[in-house]
């Protein structure tokens, strides 16, 4: 299945979950699909029993459904277990818990995706650790202080993507803090091998990945439209928590098929 | 201590490459500056930058390893308390947060420099566990346990330098969860733990002088506390007295007298802490603790 596909099909999925619990991060999950999606189906090497060899931290934590309807997919997840998602009878939660299978740590508090990957990335150099960082999480200082210790350390196996929509809980990135662009030139300074891409172009992103030079830690920035997908979503920040009544739906999952 | 921990960590974290050493711009001194030379990859000075050494120490763990997050208690604890919460104990991951210069030790430091309440805070986080050494020998103990034993997140508090040593003697062994009788007695029992440990020596010695048969009781491990052991102490001595180098909210002082009404000891219970205060005394530690009320004097006289 192509990638557009099976993005597609994802997205489909949890528009569907949106109507049994209502509580989950649409825009921003939506956002980050193909970046994901990318990983899990192109860019982590597997081991030879099938499992994968590489490590993906959302550090976005609350963009964790776009994770989970891919480990669905994959099988990695329980049989059943995302029709449980937040119940009390399930294991997945609104920001993801390490223990629960493919999920390899626990995040929702942004700002801490990045120092775990690069750990992470120090103690398995034979491994690439990705991470999928979001906007918001480029104003913690925590963040900052990783991007530092990352290129210092010349952790040449950490990945990092970021979810850029340009959008965050209270409103458009570039209003409150013009100070966040330019961001790719923050990002070379630091050290870090950067590109910017289409974050919506499962090809490109692949590409960009596989052809970094590594030598130091590489940043994708996907510049990304949050709630991608469907029209009426679309860089409306209200689908940064809502879900769809039944009639926005319908529409939903007709733009989607 | 501070000597006790490197020396003791040095031969293991060679033999074992799990061992790592995560430590913001504290200066790496003796075995550790050799640790450090010897094994670059697995010693990381991350600079001042805590976050990133809770988070880093969080990844190593998260791979199968073993850290050591290492600074000043202010900024391995505080400075970054939410990653040490988040990435540590919720995950529950086998990493020791060493906090150097705990309680007011680095009293010409000042208030910016003081752990006080580093117990309380601690103590309410759940998987964590806290140990807090009392002389260098229990200090090396502890190492040992944190590289070797150790399988959840830590805070292991510690002083600085030019510690007496009080456990060579020491009836009982440390063990982990346990309280240690470190001297005999049958009138008084006197439980401390940490740096001021010293004090409650010098107290005990007094009140021999004096006729009383003086009981030092080590409660180092703080979390979990061996709340058995503590209920035996309140129920076998008619005088009980908590020696604490910590503010008396959320410590030992305040465990203890929960306990003794919890469990309806007859024993009169004396406590004897850091107060709820930020002191400017810029003096030595011994005018801190002084200033704090924890001079032996002023416990001797509290014990009248």
């Amino acid at each position: 299945m192509v990638s557009a596909e099976r993005c597609r099909r994802f997205r489909r999925r949890i528009l569907e979950m949106t109507q049994t619990v209502p509580a989950l991060h649409i825009g921003g999950a939506f956002s980050c699909l193909e970046m994901v999606d990318a990983l899990y189906h192109d860019l982590m090497q597997r081991q030879p029993d099938g499992s994968f060899r590489d490590t993906f931290i959302m550090s976005k934590g609350h963009g964790c459904v776009a994770q989970y309807v891919v480990l669905d997919a994959l099988g990695i997840l329980p049989k059943g277990e995302l029709e449980r998602y937040c119940t009390a009878e399930g294991r997945l939660g609104m920001h993801p818990d390490y223990g629960v299978p493919g999920i390899s740590a626990s995040t929702g508090s942004l700002g801490h995706g990045l120092g775990l990957a690069l750990g992470m990335a120090l103690a398995d150099a034979g491994a690439t650790v990705y991470v999928v960082l979001s906007d918001g999480e480029l104003q913690e200082g925590s963040t900052w202080e990783a991007i530092l210790m990352a290129s210092s350390l010349r952790a040449s196996n950490l990945v990092a993507m970021v979810d850029n929509n340009d959008f965050q809980s209270v409103g458009r990135t570039s209003v409150t803090h013009p100070s966040f662009y330019p961001l790719a030139d923050k990002l070379v300074a630091f050290g870090w091998e950067t590109v910017e891409v289409n974050g919506h172009d499962s090809a490109g992103i692949v590409s960009a990945v596989r052809s970094r030079r590594g030598d130091k830690p590489f940043v994708l920035i996907g510049k990304t439209v949050k709630g991608k997908g469907v029209s009426f979503m679309e860089d409306v920040n209200i689908w940064h928590y809502r879900s769809p009544d039944r009639r926005e739906f319908a529409q939903a999952m007709a733009e989607l098929q | 201590m501070r000597n006790a921990f490197a020396e003791t960590l040095y031969p293991i974290a060679k033999a074992d490459p799990r061992i790592y050493v995560v430590a913001a711009d504290i200066s790496p001194a003796g075995p550790m500056a050799k640790f450090a030379a010897d094994s670059p990859d697995r010693f990381i000075n991350v600079g001042v930058a805590e976050q990133v050494m809770i988070g880093i120490c969080g990844g190593l763990a998260l791979k199968g390893m073993r850290p050591f997050a290492y600074t000043i208690a202010t900024f391995a604890l505080y400075r970054p308390f939410e990653f040490v919460r988040d990435d540590l104990c919720y995950q529950n991951l086998p990493v020791t947060v060493v906090g150097m210069g705990s309680g007011v030790v680095y009293s010409q430091l000042g208030g910016t420099h003081n752990a006080q309440e580093d117990i309380a805070i601690a103590s309410a986080v759940p998987n964590m566990q806290i140990l807090a050494p009392c002389d260098p020998l229990e200090t090396a103990e502890m190492t040992r346990w944190c590289a070797a034993e150790n399988n959840g997140p830590l805070y292991l508090r510690l002083g600085k330098s030019g510690e007496p040593v009080l456990t060579e003697k020491a009836p009982e062994p440390f063990v982990f969860g346990r309280i240690r009788t470190l001297r005999r007695g049958k009138d008084i029992c006197i439980l401390s733990y940490g740096v001021v440990m010293k004090t409650a020596f010098e107290v005990a010695d007094a009140l021999e002088r004096q006729g009383a048969s003086v009981a030092v009781v080590n409660v180092h491990t703080l979390k979990p506390m061996d709340e058995d052991g503590i209920a035996r102490v309140l129920r076998d001595y008619p005088k009980v007295a908590v020696i604490e180098e910590h503010s008396p909210r959320g410590g030992l002082a305040a465990r203890v007298r929960e306990m003794a009404w919890e469990t309806k000891a007859p024993a009169t219970l004396r406590t004897f802490t850091l107060k709820d205060e930020f002191i400017h005394c810029y003096g030595s530690h011994d005018d801190l603790l002084a200033a704090h009320g924890l001079s032996p004097a002023a416990i001797l006289n509290g014990l009248r």
